[in-house]
């Protein structure tokens, strides 16, 4: 089986997390849901750290960022898909 | 390979005399309070073998942080781990309570004060003692022991998003295995549920151990966060290498620690800081800090003997009287950090190792340690015993 790109916890997930060192912008990437071992493909528009979050589908400011199936916080800025998500455009609901 | 490794398997440990197993047989020279840690670092330099825990603490606390160390000082000195104990404190009266309450578990254990005698005599006494209770030590000897009779901890650290994907779920899978098995098992960072304390409440056996668990976690939200708060906790929910590991917000952090309790066992108890569990066999909770030092500190003065510890971007906490077992998913981090890991699981994340089979890897490195295979974190020296402060001192 060839190694994948990116991981998705849940079906309801928006984000996925890069398992690849050096991944670079305009890869197809190999995408591969945990919970039910289904996969898709996602071409990245960015170059992504290992562990950090691309986005699935394109979310608004203020939309619910989901991951684990759970609410994870609230998107700062509009992001594309394929997009890196992290701290400049995610924030939390809490403190 | 669960089965060949022995989940119903033996493991090799030495016998206290209150019935307890422990996996070291450590001699520990214990200060009463920061003034005692010099004498106590002399004792355990005169007598090779021997291991002083010096700390920052233990003089005019009051109240409920007051009990709080004294049950972290006198866990530490009875947990199974120790085989015999030297007391060290400025004064007698509090020493004598260290003592007796380390006495209670009947393992050997002598108390020294240095008001009126002096550093150098207090270190000649403790010293003759230091050395009859390690030369005794060792010769006591291992026994063959049920795996169900361990007590693991788990606690994480430098979490990234890797923590969630694999070493996380691999300490879950674990539980999932032993807890049914009979060991007692714990999990707790209070603050780092946040964001997942919706799922941890379910988690309880019952609805009012439940309610009991929310009632803590609010409580630390109310008095302590809401009192102090700042803009994502002064970088510290998430921290700075958190954030580097790709981890956003606390929520996220949350549900990725939460993969620890795995998916079937449910807690029995909710336990105070250091609080030693009393209701039998099964996970609990701890009231406690998520910095790594003083949670696994504060585990192990509540009895538990081997810690499992996921980290991502390469946490190198160990502990002085109890084995730290790391377990990490991050690939990059095997690369770059390998002498601290212990059980490697980047296999889950390019979907070589199923989390039942890194589950199983971990149970065997956890009999392999308790029958004595030093961890990475006793090989090179990582002893951090770090005592948690409820509030200023008078």
């Amino acid at each position: 089986m060839e190694a994948p790109h990116l991981l998705v916890h849940d079906k309801k997930d928006v984000v996925g997390v890069v398992v690849v060192e050096g991944l670079t912008a305009g890869t197809d990437m190999l995408c591969v849901v945990t919970a039910d071992n289904s996969s898709f493909r996602l071409t990245t528009k960015m170059d992504v750290p290992i562990g950090h979050k691309i986005a699935l589908v394109d979310i608004k400011a203020g939309d619910t960022v989901w991951k684990y199936g759970q609410d994870i916080g609230r998107a700062v800025a509009n992001i594309g898909q394929g997009e890196h998500v992290h701290v400049h455009n995610l924030k939390t609901k809490r403190w | 390979m669960a089965e060949k490794n022995g989940i119903n398997g033996t493991f090799w440990g030495w016998r206290r005399e209150n019935g307890r197993v422990g996996v070291r047989n450590h001699v520990v020279i214990l200060p009463l309070d920061d003034l005692s840690n010099a004498a106590c670092e002399s004792v355990a330099n005169n007598i090779k073998g021997t291991m002083a825990l010096p700390h920052a603490y233990g003089r005019l606390q009051f109240g409920e942080d007051l009990e709080l160390f004294f049950r972290t000082l006198i866990g530490t000195g009875a947990n199974p781990n120790v085989a015999a104990v030297v007391v060290i404190g400025i004064e007698e009266g509090w020493t004598q309570r260290v003592v007796d309450g380390i006495r209670a578990t009947g393992k050997p254990c002598e108390g020294f004060g240095i008001e009126g005698t002096g550093d150098i005599m207090t270190v000649a006494k403790a010293s003759r003692t230091a050395k009859d209770f390690l030369q005794w030590a060792s010769e006591r000897q291992r026994e063959e022991c049920s795996l169900s009779e361990l007590w693991v901890s788990a606690k994480c650290g430098e979490s990234d998003t890797t923590t969630g994907l694999a070493s996380c779920p691999t300490v879950g899978n674990m539980y999932d295995k032993l807890i049914p098995q009979g060991i007692y098992g714990v999990f707790g960072e209070t603050s780092e549920i946040t964001g997942a304390e919706h799922l941890a409440k379910a988690r309880a056996a019952t609805p009012e151990i439940g309610e009991k668990w929310y009632r803590t976690w609010k409580a630390y939200q109310d008095d302590v966060i809401e009192a102090h708060k700042t803009n994502d906790l002064s970088d510290s929910q998430p921290t700075k290498g958190n954030i580097a590991g790709g981890l956003t917000t606390i929520e996220e952090k949350a549900l990725g620690n939460l993969e620890k309790i795995g998916k079937e066992c449910r807690y029995i108890d909710v336990l105070e800081p250091a609080e030693a569990p009393a209701k039998g066999p099964g996970l609990y909770f701890m009231d406690s800090s998520s910095a790594a030092a003083e949670c696994v500190t504060l585990m192990g003065a509540a009895g538990y003997v081997v810690h499992c510890f996921p980290t991502g971007q390469g946490n190198v906490i160990g502990n002085p009287i109890i084995p730290v077992v790391k377990i990490t998913g991050n690939p990059k981090t095997v690369r770059t950090m390998s002498e601290h890991v212990d059980v490697d699981v980047s296999g889950i994340i390019r979907r070589e190792v199923t989390i039942p089979e890194a589950g199983d890897m971990l149970i065997d490195m956890i009999r392999r340690t308790a029958n004595g295979r030093l961890t990475a974190a006793e090989a090179l020296g990582h002893r951090e015993f770090v005592l948690t402060k409820l509030y200023r001192s008078a």
